[in-house]
Parts: structure tokens; sequence; C-alpha cells
């Protein structure tokens, strides 16, 4: 079994900011990431598939298809964009980092063949705060 | 000979902004600035970089006491960029586009005030890793 990672990255807008509380409790526990007219960062994305070299390519996977996927799937509709307001894949979830690690997970999923396993995405917001989801 | 010694402090602050010029319409400012024009916003972690070029002072050793520079930042430039809206929460930006370029005069012309006149400053502003700025140009 190997490994093989893809890293791509994106730029966008958000804030935590839960609507079924007031603002008070939402700055209580989000801070200034409560900011209404939001904040932003610089993501970068690591994409991690899994799975044993095809014989005939020495390929897992080919990476130039992984890096469409990600791009189709998720930095295109990610990049440059309010994660609140403009991404249908996060409608009606807090954007956390958490949320959305797990949101690629499942837009990339189902476009990984098979024998080919997705294995990890790992999400940085800051180059000190990253997130990773296994699928479980 | 010169004593003259550069020191650098490098803070970061995380925003949303948002690239448009009002007195275009839309399709022209699509075609200038791209995605970079979405009127929903995106934004940045950014990175800064403070440099000060002086001869140290005979009696500390230091250009500037680096944790007085860090507050000095802190309180004039993060405070209000942290966590903001660059177009619409902060008072530089009403009538002046938030490009790096822009972002990076607007932190000096600031820091310029509270930093002693003997000091050359330079301020490098990192927008992402790839894309930086300079002023002034030394």
């Amino acid at each position: 079994m190997v490994y093989l990672t893809r890293l791509e990255h994106f730029n966008a807008a958000h804030k935590l900011y839960n609507p079924t509380w007031n603002r008070e409790k939402n700055e209580e526990v989000f801070g200034k990431c409560a900011n209404e007219n939001w904040h932003g960062h610089n993501y970068e994305l690591l994409v991690t598939v899994k799975g044993n070299p095809d014989p005939d390519t020495g390929f897992l996977f080919d990476v130039k298809k992984l890096s469409n996927i990600i791009k189709d799937e998720v930095t295109e509709k990610l990049d440059h964009k309010n994660l609140n307001v403009d991404v249908d894949f996060m409608r009606g979830k807090m954007c956390s980092t958490e949320n959305l690690a797990i949101a690629i997970w499942k837009q990339l999923e189902p476009h990984i063949p098979s024998p080919v396993k997705l294995h990890c995405v790992k999400l940085y917001e800051t180059p000190r705060i990253y997130i990773e989801y296994f699928g479980d | 000979m010169s004593q003259k010694v550069a020191v650098f402090r490098k803070e970061h602050f995380n925003a949303a902004h948002r690239l448009f010029n009002p007195s275009w319409d839309n399709n022209r400012n699509d075609e200038v600035f791209g995605k970079c024009n979405n009127p929903n916003f995106h934004g940045h972690n950014y990175d800064l970089i403070v440099k000060l070029v002086g001869e140290p002072d005979p009696e500390t050793g230091y250009v500037m006491d680096m944790k007085a520079l860090s507050t000095i930042i802190k309180e004039n430039v993060l405070k209000k960029f942290d966590h903001k809206n660059l177009n619409l929460d902060t008072e530089y930006f009403k009538n002046v586009n938030p490009t790096a370029e822009n972002i990076c005069v607007v932190i000096y012309n600031i820091l310029r005030e509270k930093i002693d006149k003997r000091l050359e400053m330079q301020v490098r502003l990192y927008e992402t890793e790839r894309n930086f700025v300079e002023y002034p140009v030394l």
C-alpha cells in the first residue's frame, strides 16, 4: 500500500456565526471570528489517496487526474469565494475548518475510482492551524 | 565605518477584502480584477514584516526593543486589520482599493508616525506565500 498526496490551495472569506444565537453569544463563543463583515484565509489543502501502484504504469493514481478532480469539485467552488454565502455544499453548515474538511471529503470521495481509496483530507486554515479527516 | 544593522519583526493577520473600482461597471471590474472582484469578498492570511535599520544603541545594544516594536504593530495595525473586512471595517480603504500594494503603503504610513525617525523603515507584506510587496523601495 502506498499513499499519494496532492497539495492545492484557495483563498476565501468566512465567519463563524451561529444564526440561532444572538450576537453576544456568538462573540462570546467565536470571538473575532464572528465579525459580521467576514474575515479570510489562505487555505492549503492536502488530499491523500491510497492503494497499490498499477503494474502497467507504476502509478497509484494519475496525479494530474487527481489534481483535476480537486480543482473541479473543490477549489473552483471555494477559491476567492465567501464560504458562508457562495458555496452550495456549505449551505446551512457552520464554516469551521472541521466542517469544511468533512465537506471536501464528501465532494471528492465519489470521484476517486476504485480500487484507489481516499485516505485523508488535511486542511490548513493558517500555517499554524490544520484539520485532518479520514472519513470516519 | 557604518555600524548600521537591520532588524525585522514578523507579524500576521487574517482579513477579508474585495478588489473593485466603484467608478467602473461590473464587467470592467471582472475583466480587470477577475475573481478578486467577488462581491461577497474573499480573504487571506497576511504576513507582515517590518524592517528597521539603524545603529545599535550603545547602552542597550538594540536598534529597537523588539517587544516595543511588536506592541506598536499590534496596537496600531493588527487591532485594526485582524479578522476584519478591509473594505468595510477599516477607515483606510473607503476610497482606496485594498490591494497588497495599497495595504503595504497604509501600514508603512501608520507605523512611520510611531517609530523613531532616525531609524529607516521598510514594510514587506505577503498576501499569499507567492505574492508579496515592499514599501518603500530602498
